[in-house]
C-alpha cells in the first residue's frame, strides 16, 4: 500500500471520469440490453422477441442510442485506462496518463448527444412507469433500509465519500462514517445454504440488519445530485406518484436512468476542466499494510480491504461486492413476487419470468444470462415445511 | 569496398560477418526471424527453436547455425509459422500466463510473439502449475509462473554478474527456474536490481517491484510495432548496451 492519502487533482479527476463512464456504460447495458426488453415488450412476451434483438427491431432508434451510449462509456474507459477492459490506468499512487488535448476533444465532439440521449432514456422510464403504474407500483416491493455513500455536503458521489445508512422511513442510522473502518459498522454473515455471505448493519443485529444498495438507494437517499439535469428529474422522481415508486422495485430503473444522466453531466464537467490535461500523476505517501477503499460500483456499495506482509504480498484480502450487499434484499424481492404469483401448488412460467424480473431491477450479473441469446438453465424448486419438493420447474 | 558474402533469406540476399549466425545476420540486415531464447547480447542458445529455419533444404536453429553454412534459408513460410504457432501454444499452456493482470504485458516478447504469429486459442489443455511467487527480495519479485526456460537470467548472472543466483533444476516436464540460496529465496542471495539478470527476462518472471503499469497501454514496447517490425532493436551487440 503506497498509503498516498491524497492524489494529485489530475489523477484524482482521470480515476473520477474513468469511474463516471463506466457507470455509464454499465447502467446503459443493464438498461437497454438486458432490461428494457421485459419492459418494453411485457414480462410475460415472448422469449424469443424479449431481448436487444427484439428491442432493435421494434423500437430502433431506442435500441441504436443504447448501444451509442454504451460505446460511448466504453471510449471513455479507453481514453483514461488505456483499453475498454483490463486497462492499466489507475496505479498505487495515481495514474499512469492523463488525457491528451486531443482525446478530450475527442470525447467533447459526441457527449453532448450522450446528455440528449441519457434524458431521453429516464423521460421513456417515466413513460413507461405512467403507462403500468398500477402493476409496476407494487411490483416485488419492500420496505428496506439503505446504504449508500455521500459527498460531505450529502450530495450524490459515486466515486469517495463517507457512508449512510437510513431506515425505510427516512431517519439517519449513521452519516458520513468512514469507510476505513467499516467493520465497525458492518458484518457479514454466512449461511449453510448458501456461497453468499449476508451483510448486515451491526448496529442492528444479524436479524433486522439486512439493507439495500444501489441506484434507488444513490438516487432516493442523497441529499440532491449536483448536476442540474439530473438533480430535476431526481426531483420529478421522488414526487412521481406520490412517492410510491421511489420506494418500488422496479425503480430501480428509473434512478438507474437517472445516474446515467448525471454520469454523463459529469463527464461533460470533467471534460471541461484544465486538469484533467495535467502532467502531475502520481502521490507519494507513507506505506501502510492495510488498505480500504470503497466506491458506489454500478450496481452498489463497493468494499475492498486488503493487508499486505512485509514482502507486499496480499495476506489477506476482504471484498464485499454490490452483489453481495443486496443479497437479502433479492431473496426478499424474489420472496414477494412468489407471495403473489405462487398458488402454493404448481410452479409456472409466469412466476420464473417474474422471479427474473425482479431480480434484474438490482443487478444484472445474476439474471443477465436468461437474457442472452443462448439460454442460461434456471431451476426454481417449490419446498413445502417439511421439505418436500412439491413441484419444480426448470428452463434450461 | 570489398563485398560482404551473402546468403539468400525467403529470396532476399542478407549480407554477414564472419562469425555470426542466420539470426544475428538476418538481424542486423533488418530482417526477422521469430525467437525467443535469442538474446543480442549472449551467446545463443538454441532451446526455444522457436527460430527453427529450413537451412538449405535442413531444420536448423538460425540462432546457432553460422551464416557461413547457409546459401538459401527459408523462414516466412506458413509451413515454419505454423509450428513456431505450437511452439508458443505451448508455452501458454505449460505456465500460467494471465495476460490482463501481467505487469510485463506489451513489452512480453511471447505475448508479442503470440500476437505475431496470429495464436488466437491456448491450442492445447492448459497445465495450471502450482508455482508460488517469491516476493523476499526488496527490489525485485519473481513470479515463476511465466518462465519459458530461455536461461537468460541464469546466463546474464553468471557471465555479466558474476553471481550465479539462478539455475535450471529438474528435467522435461518438471523442469524449472531455482534460486541459488539454502532457501530458495531470492530475498537471501546477493541479487542486486542493478544486475543484468535483472533485466534480461523475455516475459514477466523478473520483475521490479513498484514500477508495475507506469507505461500506460498504448505506449509499451510492442504497443509501438509488432516484433516482426522491430528486428533491428535484436541486432547484435555488447553487454554494455542497454536495450532500447
Ligand atoms: S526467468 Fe525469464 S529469463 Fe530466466 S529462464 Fe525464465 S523466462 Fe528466461
Ligand atoms: S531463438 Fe533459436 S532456439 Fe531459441
Amino acid at each position: 500500500m503506497v498509503g498516498a492519502k491524497t492524489l494529485t487533482p489530475t489523477a484524482e479527476k482521470i480515476r473520477r471520469l474513468m469511474h463516471y463512464g463506466q457507470i455509464l456504460q454499465s447502467h446503459a447495458l443493464h438498461f437497454f440490453h438486458l432490461s428494457s426488453p421485459d419492459l418494453l415488450f411485457g414480462f410475460d412476451s415472448e422469449v424469443a422477441k424479449r431481448n436487444i434483438v427484439g428491442v432493435a427491431a421494434a423500437y430502433p432508434d431506442i435500441a441504436k442510442q443504447g448501444v451509442l451510449i454504451r460505446k460511448y462509456g466504453q471510449e471513455v474507459i479507453r481514453h483514461t485506462a488505456g483499453k475498454r477492459i483490463h486497462g492499466t490506468g489507475s496505479i498505487p499512487g495515481g495514474v499512469n496518463k492523463n488525457l491528451t488535448a486531443g482525446e478530450r476533444d475527442e470525447l467533447l465532439k459526441d457527449i453532448y448527444h450522450v446528455i440528449a440521449w441519457s434524458r431521453g432514456a429516464v423521460h421513456l422510464v417515466r413513460q413507461l412507469f405512467e403507462q403500468h403504474l398500477e402493476a409496476w407500483r407494487e411490483f416485488a416491493t419492500f420496505e428496506a433500509r439503505t446504504l449508500s455513500l455521500v459527498r460531505p455536503d450529502g450530495a450524490m458521489d459515486l466515486y469517495d465519500g463517507g457512508l449512510r445508512a437510513r431506515n425505510a422511513d427516512g431517519s439517519t442510522i449513521f452519516d458520513h462514517a468512514d469507510c476505513d473502518r467499516y467493520w465497525d459498522l458492518i458484518s457479514e454473515e454466512v449461511k449453510a445454504w448458501s456461497y453468499m455471505k449476508f451483510p448486515y448493519l451491526k448496529a442492528l443485529g444479524h436479524e433486522d440488519g439486512w439493507y439495500r444498495v444501489g441506484p434507488l438507494t444513490r438516487v432516493t437517499r442523497c441529499d440532491f445530485i449536483p448536476t442540474p439535469l439530473a438533480d430535476k428529474e431526481r426531483r420529478e422522481f421522488m414526487a412521481f406518484d406520490e412517492g410510491r415508486i421511489a420506494r418500488s422495485t422496479l425503480g430501480f430503473h428509473w434512478a438507474r436512468m437517472i445516474e446515467m444522466l448525471h454520469s454523463a453531466e459529469v463527464i461533460k464537467d470533467l471534460l471541461h476542466d484544465p486538469d484533467i490535461t495535467g502532467s502531475e500523476l502520481m502521490a507519494g505517501g507513507k506505506r501502510e499494510a492495510r488498505g480500504v477503499g470503497v466506491i458506489e460500483a454500478p450496481r452498489g456499495t463497493l468494499i475492498h480491504h486488503y493487508r499486505v506482509d512485509e514482502n507486499d504480498q496480499v495476506a489477506r484480502a476482504n471484498l464485499i461486492v454490490s452483489t453481495t450487499h443486496n443479497n437479502h434484499a433479492m431473496n426478499i424481492a424474489i420472496r414477494e413476487v412468489a407471495r403473489k404469483y405462487l398458488d402454493g401448488r404448481k410452479l409456472t412460467e409466469g412466476l420464473l419470468n417474474h422471479i427474473e424480473v425482479a431480480v434484474r431491477a438490482f443487478d444484472p450479473c445474476l439474471s443477465c444470462a436468461t437474457h442472452a441469446l443462448g439460454q442460461m438453465p434456471l431451476s426454481v424448486e417449490l419446498v413445502d415445511a417439511e421439505g418436500n419438493q412439491v413441484d419444480r420447474l426448470v428452463k434450461d | 569496398m570489398s563485398a560482404r558474402p551473402t546468403f539468400l533469406l525467403d529470396g532476399v540476399e542478407v549480407p554477414f560477418d564472419p562469425g555470426q549466425s542466420v539470426m544475428q545476420a538476418a538481424l542486423a540486415a533488418g530482417r526477422h526471424i521469430p525467437h525467443l531464447c535469442y538474446h543480442p547480447e549472449f551467446k545463443p542458445h538454441g532451446s526455444c527453436k522457436v527460430c527453427t529455419a529450413r537451412v538449405d533444404g535442413r531444420m536448423m536453429t538460425s540462432c546457432t547455425v553460422p551464416a557461413e553454412m547457409a546459401t538459401e534459408v527459408e523462414s516466412d513460410t506458413e509451413e515454419l509459422n505454423d509450428l513456431r504457432r505450437t511452439l508458443v501454444q505451448m508455452l501458454f499452456a505449460e505456465g500460467n500466463h494471465f495476460c490482463p493482470s501481467c505487469e510485463q504485458s506489451g513489452n512480453c516478447l511471447l505475448q508479442a510473439l503470440g500476437y505475431d504469429l496470429g495464436v488466437m486459442t491456448a491450442g492445447f489443455r492448459h497445465l495450471f502449475p502450482d508455482r508460488p511467487v517469491d516476493a523476499s527480495h526488496p527490489e525485485i519479485l519473481l513470479d515463476f509462473n511465466r518462465c519459458i526456460l530461455c536461461e537468460l537470467c541464469v546466463r546474464a548472472s553468471r557471465e555479466v554478474d558474476g553471481k550465479d543466483v539462478f539455475a535450471l533444476a529438474g528435467r522435461g516436464i518438471e523442469k524449472h527456474l531455482v534460486v541459488n540460496a539454502e532457501s530458495g529465496r531470492l530475498g537471501d542471495t546477493n541479487a542486486a536490481a542493478a544486475d543484468k539478470a535483472m533485466s534480461v527476462c523475455p516475459v514477466g518472471v523478473i520483475l521490479r517491484k513498484r514500477e508495475g503499469f507506469h507505461v500506460p497501454i498504448g505506449e509499451r514496447r510492442f504497443d509501438r510495432s509488432p516484433v516482426s517490425d522491430q528486428a533491428s532493436d535484436f541486432a547484435p551487440r555488447k553487454p554494455e548496451a542497454t536495450r532500447g
